[in-house]
């Protein structure tokens, strides 16, 4: 029972980090429509910049500064956003397919990096002894779990109030503008790439400091984490979800790992040892298809989106009464 | 209120307008009509900002324009709508309108962080404001409705709608009648007609010679990317030149 519980804990925590990178992709996709496939080299960068900062002094590599924790997670909010805000001064004029293929592109350049530039990043054997939060509870895997779920909780909670803040607010409006129509937006007088470079950099921040919680998490990372399987498994929450709206992003978050989670479990338990490894690719057509049943079912993911973005708007002119009905004149 | 000096647009080669010049004068209401393939939607294009002019001056008020791009000139006083028109589908009728309201503070992220309490009190004064356009526009009983359930006139309306709220001096209409009906498209040209009552100077691209007769003191008449003349619509239609250019190709 003790031990269930310990998992459960473990799997929240997994889990609600990547709830903050569907968070992360929601501004950038689900608001804004900007169609970033490179999910997995902005965690990358967070999860690196926070380990080089905050881990002891280490004799082959460079970095080892000793940094809190805490100055880790924020570094990597800043660098991963300064990165995206970077991609996007040179792609966001681009057409959506153009944006995607240059963000694969950089997330499958920035991961060729984290395994080559070995002084840095430790190469293909990663970095080990990352501090991890409440380390010293390690010997109870119960306390130290529910500890962290409580912190990751916390910043999750946090971030969802801040996101809804910020985007369900005319600056929101904006950007669900631009998403629409580009042209329509530009013609009402809104500054139509500033917006989305704004959208871009918050987003790649997100998943800067999801790939920093994580990576602070587990104590250990290596280039393999951040294929482009990762990117896959953010994109299949948000639209499980439902993209366009945190509370959907969170949940898809939660429901799709857990698939992940017991298809691993299931290969782990069904398949002879010898066949595992060629048997964990199912885990990922497991995700196709759940994602293809609620396309199915439900278009717009678990919680779609609100036709009203703006609190104020809904505060005062009510909640759109029924946003699927078409009506005829 | 808007000069157009020496315009021109090529495509590879091609020149949609050709050394385009007129003048719009403030509070009137100007058709801008031709066949198909005039350079009409082009020479709005240019106006708007959406296209940059291969050469020629466009001014509002006074002021040169035409190297200014489309979302500044609208601060500028300048709205456009669309041939086809571009609702936000998945946004209510009531957020699409509010979109256009001008110099929000809540369109700066971190104001609505920070500076909560006057976001939400220019937000309440522009909800305001964008239900009395929305009523105006005889679209208050949908305004909670997302606007792609909206039908093709009422897309039109919405338009409208939005162009109101940005506050403009000039407002460039592309084909408003197109696929409306009769019923949507009396309150159409009402609204029109109202709207410049209150001192706001049109352009119209406009086929329905009706609206045109009915709104229009002036129509410019445009044919293969040049200004073919400019006058009254009854005297414009008789012109052998502009009936030349609209039955040319058939005839011959």
């Amino acid at each position: 029972m003790i031990d269930l519980l310990g998992y459960g804990a473990f799997f929240l925590v997994n889990a609600l980090i990547f709830g903050v990178l569907c968070l992360g992709l929601n501004v950038q996709w689900g608001q804004t429509g900007l169609f970033n496939v490179g999910v997995a080299g902005f965690a990358a960068i967070g999860a690196y910049v926070s380990a080089i900062l905050t881990t002891p002094d280490a004799a082959d590599r460079i970095g080892g500064f000793g940094w809190p924790i805490l100055a880790g997670w924020l570094a990597a909010m800043l660098v991963a956003g300064a990165a995206a805000a970077l991609v996007g001064l040179a792609t966001l004029r681009l057409r959506a397919d153009y944006l995607a293929m240059t963000t694969f592109g950089i997330a499958v350049t920035i991961q060729v990096i984290a395994l080559n530039a070995t002084a840095l990043t430790g190469g293909p054997f990663g970095i080990a002894f990352i501090p991890r939060p409440f380390s010293s509870l390690a010997e109870t895997p119960i306390a130290f779990n529910a500890a962290n779920l409580a912190l990751t909780g916390f910043v999750v909670l946090g971030l969802f109030l801040i996101l809804e803040t910020l985007t369900r607010s005319p600056w929101g409006r904006v950007l669900r503008a631009i998403r629409e129509d580009e042209a329509a937006a530009a013609s009402l007088g809104k500054n139509v790439n500033f917006h989305r470079l704004q959208a871009f950099a918050l987003g790649g921040a997100i998943m800067g400091l999801a790939g920093a919680m994580q990576a602070h998490f587990i104590g250990f990372i290596a280039p393999d984490n951040y294929l482009s399987i990762l990117t896959f498994q953010v994109w299949a929450m948000l639209i499980v979800g439902g993209s366009g709206n945190n509370r959907g992003a969170l949940i898809g978050a939660v429901i799709v790992w857990a698939l992940w989670s017991l298809s691993s479990l299931a290969v782990g338990t069904f398949v002879a040892p010898a066949f595992q490894a060629r048997a964990a690719a199912l885990q990922i057509v497991a995700i196709g298809v759940a994602l293809a049943a609620i396309l199915l079912v439900r278009p717009r993911g678990l919680v779609g989106e609100r036709a009203t973005v703006s609190r104020d708007v809904e505060a005062l002119a009510g909640e759109s009464t029924s946003p699927h009905e078409p009506v005829r004149d | 209120m808007l000069e157009v000096q020496s315009v021109s647009k090529s495509f590879d080669g091609f020149r949609a307008v050709d050394d385009v010049s007129f003048a719009v004068p403030a509070g009137a209401i100007v058709g801008l009509i031709g066949p198909n393939g005039a350079g009409k939607t082009t020479t709005f294009n240019l106006i708007a900002g959406t296209l940059q002019p291969t050469a020629g001056a466009i001014r509002l008020g006074g002021r040169a324009i035409e190297h200014e791009p489309a979302h500044r000139r609208v601060a500028a006083g300048l709205a456009r709508t669309f041939q086809i028109p571009k609702p936000f589908g998945e946004m209510s009728v009531l957020e699409n309108v509010l979109v256009a309201a001008r110099a929000q503070p809540g369109e700066r992220m971190l104001a609505n962080l920070f500076a909560r309490a006057s976001v939400r009190r220019q937000e309440q004064a522009n909800i305001a404001r964008a239900r009395e356009i929305v009523a105006f526009v005889d679209l208050a009983k949908v305004e909670r409705l997302p606007a792609k359930a909206l039908s093709g006139g009422q897309r039109k309306l919405l338009e409208l709608a939005r162009v109101l709220m940005a506050e403009p001096r000039l407002i460039l209409l592309d084909e408003p009648a197109a696929g409306v009906n009769p019923a949507l498209l009396e309150i159409i040209m009402a609204r029109i007609e109202a709207i410049n009552r209150t001192g706001i100077t049109f352009l119209i691209i406009e086929h329905n010679m009706d609206l045109v007769a009915r709104l229009c003191g002036e129509v410019i008449v445009m044919a293969e990317g040049r200004v073919l003349g400019r006058g009254a619509p009854e005297v414009m239609a008789r012109d052998p030149r502009v009936v030349d250019a609209y039955l040319g190709g058939a005839v011959a």
